[in-house]
Parts: structure tokens; sequence; C-alpha cells
């Protein structure tokens, strides 16, 4: 079966390539699950998405903030603001950040901002595999 | 006479001192240029992948009408960014760069539009502010080593500029692209509003697909034009800090061979200077000894 050519990269790195069987992401419609073979796509990502790369041996899993995927003949390039694979979160930052986020949002409701940072808190912490 | 030998050892000296700390920069700058050319290629797949899809987005909806690429028929305002390093040192680097905003500044005054300069770098706002004009924005204190959050910024505030109706209408960038090691070039591009090309040849890496866009086309280019912006920035501000250390490598190795050329000439003259001096004591003492001889013989 044709294998999907993926890349993820960040204005500063690039963050993971390879081939994979099945992509899922979040976009602002909703979960896009992306297969060989898929129509071309090009969708804006959720800000604090889980993105899900499978594979044979294992599946990889990033933290996406913000930005694009766009799907072209088994092309998938996953453009994100900041992104951060599993592997690489650390998890008593995250959780660090997401308390401290969670707190200012309790204090102000309306604090956009800090709303934007517990979502991007969660995510890495999914990312990496915790429970939130 | 020992007065003199005396002057050029002490220049000697002080020469060799300024030596050393241009060789030093000089060493710094060449192993920062390698980073700043390493940054530069980590960002090349993010910029190949978002001009792609910004293409894509367009190519394929058919009415393209958004503010990010609608040309004013009569264009009163244009922010001109200007990025210029934080430190100098650099040789003409920063001067080169300014001659070349004020080129097209005048220019654009030319055609009737009122020139607002957004300006990167300590040494770009200082000229600026010597002169008394007025900035639109300034940024300083990552000129050698930017970040994409910094580009962000900067971007933020010219598109907000850019949005608002009585703020610019036309967006340029001033900065010094990176060739290679020894060619740096001074450039200037219109980066708002984009440039749209109707065009039949093939882009790059194959004919693009006619996309499915989520939410919709509209959308993603709302989403996508801005962080192209910010990408085209993040490369401005890359290639010119890669450019500024190579500009400072050769302008500290000339100044690190002046020096050694000088030391090298006084280094000759204080020789001489000791020479002289030898050969007039030598002869004064002969020219006395023979004095001293004269007298005795004499006296016989």
């Amino acid at each position: 079966m044709a294998k999907l050519r993926i890349g993820v990269v960040s204005p500063e790195r690039e963050i993971w390539s390879g081939e994979a069987d099945m992509v899922i992401a979040k976009t602002v419609d909703g979960e896009i699950g992306i297969m060989p073979n898929h129509a071309p796509v090009l969708g804006v990502l959720v800000e604090g998405g889980v993105l899900r790369i499978k594979r044979g041996d294992g599946d990889i899993v990033a933290a996406v903030h913000g930005g694009f995927i766009s799907v072209a003949s088994n092309d998938v390039s996953v453009l994100a603001e900041t992104a951060e694979l599993g592997s690489e979160v650390d998890v008593a930052a995250a959780r660090d950040a997401l308390q401290r986020a969670l707190a200012s949002v309790q204090a102000d409701g309306e604090d956009a901002e800090a709303q934007v940072e517990a979502k991007r808190a969660r995510a890495r912490l999914r990312a990496a595999g915790e429970e939130v | 006479m020992g007065a003199q030998l005396r002057l050029l050892r002490r220049r000697i000296r002080s020469v060799r001192s300024t030596a050393k700390i241009t060789r030093a920069q000089e060493l710094i700058a060449s192993s920062r240029i390698i980073k700043a050319q390493q940054r530069m290629e980590a960002a090349v797949p993010y910029e190949r992948e978002i001009t792609r899809a910004v293409s894509a987005v367009l190519s394929n909806s058919a009415d393209i009408d958004h503010p990010l690429t609608a040309a004013k028929e009569r264009p009163a305002n244009a922010g001109v960014l200007i990025v210029t390093s934080d430190r100098g040192f650099a040789g003409g680097f920063n001067a080169n760069i300014l001659r070349e905003a004020e080129a097209l500044a005048g220019h654009l005054r030319g055609r009737g539009v009122e020139v607002k300069p957004f300006v990167v770098g300590r040494k770009g706002i200082t000229w600026h502010r010597f002169r008394s004009r007025e900035m639109s924005g300034e940024w300083s204190g990552f000129s050698d080593k930017p970040l994409y959050a910094h580009a962000k910024e900067i971007a933020g505030a010219l598109i907000g500029a850019f949005e608002d109706e009585n703020g610019i209408d036309e967006i340029h960038v001033v900065y010094t692209g990176f060739v290679s090691m020894l060619t740096q070039d001074v450039q200037a591009k219109r980066i708002l509003p984009l440039e749209v090309e109707e065009t039949t040849e093939e882009p790059p890496g194959g004919p693009l697909p006619y996309y499915e866009f989520e939410p919709t086309a509209g959308e993603v280019l709302n989403q996508l034009l801005p962080r192209y912006i910010e990408s085209r920035i993040y490369n401005a501000l890359l290639q010119s800090a890669a450019s500024e250390h190579a500009s400072r490598r050769r302008a500290m190795k000339s100044a690190t061979d002046n020096a050694n050329e000088l030391i090298r000439v006084f280094t000759q003259q204080m020789n001489q200077a000791r020479q002289a001096e030898i050969t007039q004591e030598i002869s004064e003492i002969v020219g006395g000894a023979n004095a001293l001889a004269d007298a005795s013989a004499g006296k016989e």
C-alpha cells in the first residue's frame, strides 16, 4: 500500500519527517484523518491540538499549536507555528504551566491569553501520553 | 633620541592590543556566521511549504479579494522596514542599508507617497533619532540572533498598520541579503500588498492540485497570509543576521591586517632609531678617544 510522506515543520526547524500510514490532526472544523490517496486538502489547525502519526512500529505524537496541514498526492506537510514531539515534552514543566494558566483563568475569566496557555499545556501533556 | 624610541615602543604596544581585540572579534564573528547560516537553512522547509500553500490557495480561488493582496490605486503612505544591526564594528553594513533605504524613500516620495520608517536594530534607530526623524516602529536587541517571535511581533505591527484605514498602504523591506560568506547585497522588496501573478507556468514541484479547504478558502487565506508575511520577515531578519556577522568578520580581518602592518612599520622605525642612537654613541666615543690621543701626543 502506498505510504504518506510527512513533514512537520516550524519556522525555526524541521520537527519530524518520514513515512507513515495515517495522520490524524485537529482542524478548526474538527478532527481529520488522512490516509494514503486522500484528496488534496488545506486546513487550518486549532491552537493546542495534538497530531498523531500512525506508523507500523508505534505512533508519533506531537503537540501542534496553530498552523496548517496541507495534503496533496500523498505528501502531507504540517506547518506549525510551534510544535513539539511528545517524546520531547518536559512533563513537569508542562504541568507547571497548566497549573499557572488555570490559576490565572480562575482569577480572571476573561484572560484569553491564559486560556490559550492552558490549551497549549494540555496539548503538550496529551502528546506526552499523560492524562489531563 | 631616547624619546623617539620610547614613543615608538608605546605606539607598538597600543596597536598590538588593538590587534588582539579585532582578531578576537573576527574569530567570534566567523563562528557565529556558521550558526546563523544553519538557522537560515533550518527555516527553509517552512518557507517553501508556506509559499506553496499560499500559491495553492490563490490559484484555487478564482476571485481573490483579500485586503492583503489588494493594491490601492493611490497609495498615500508606505511603511519601510529597515533591518540594521545592534552593534557597529561591521564595516559599511549599516551605512549601506541606510543609504539604500534613503534611495527607496526618495523614490517613493517622488511618486507622492509619504514614507513611514519601521526600524530594526539599534544602529538604525540612533541614525533616525540623530536626524530627529519620526519612526513608526522600532525594535532592537536581537539583530544578531533573531527568533520567530521577533518576526511575529514586527509582522503584527506592520499588518496592523496596513489594515488600519489611515495607516500604511504599502510595506517595503530593506535588508542585507546573504549570498555567500564573501558576498552580501542590500535588497529592497515590497512585501505588501502581495503581487498576484497570473501565469501559465508550472510552479516548482509540479502543478498545484485542486484543494479542498477546511473550513473555507477565505478563512484559510485569512490565516495563511499573516503567517506568510511573518515568514518573509523572519527570512529577512535571518539573512541580515548572517550578513552582519559576515561583514563584521571582514571588517575585523582588515583591521587586524592593518594593525599588523602598522606594527611592522613601527618596529622597523624603532630599530632604525635604536641603530642610529648606537652609531652616534660609537662615533662620539671614537671622536672622544681620538681627541684624547691627539692631546696626549701633543704633550710629548
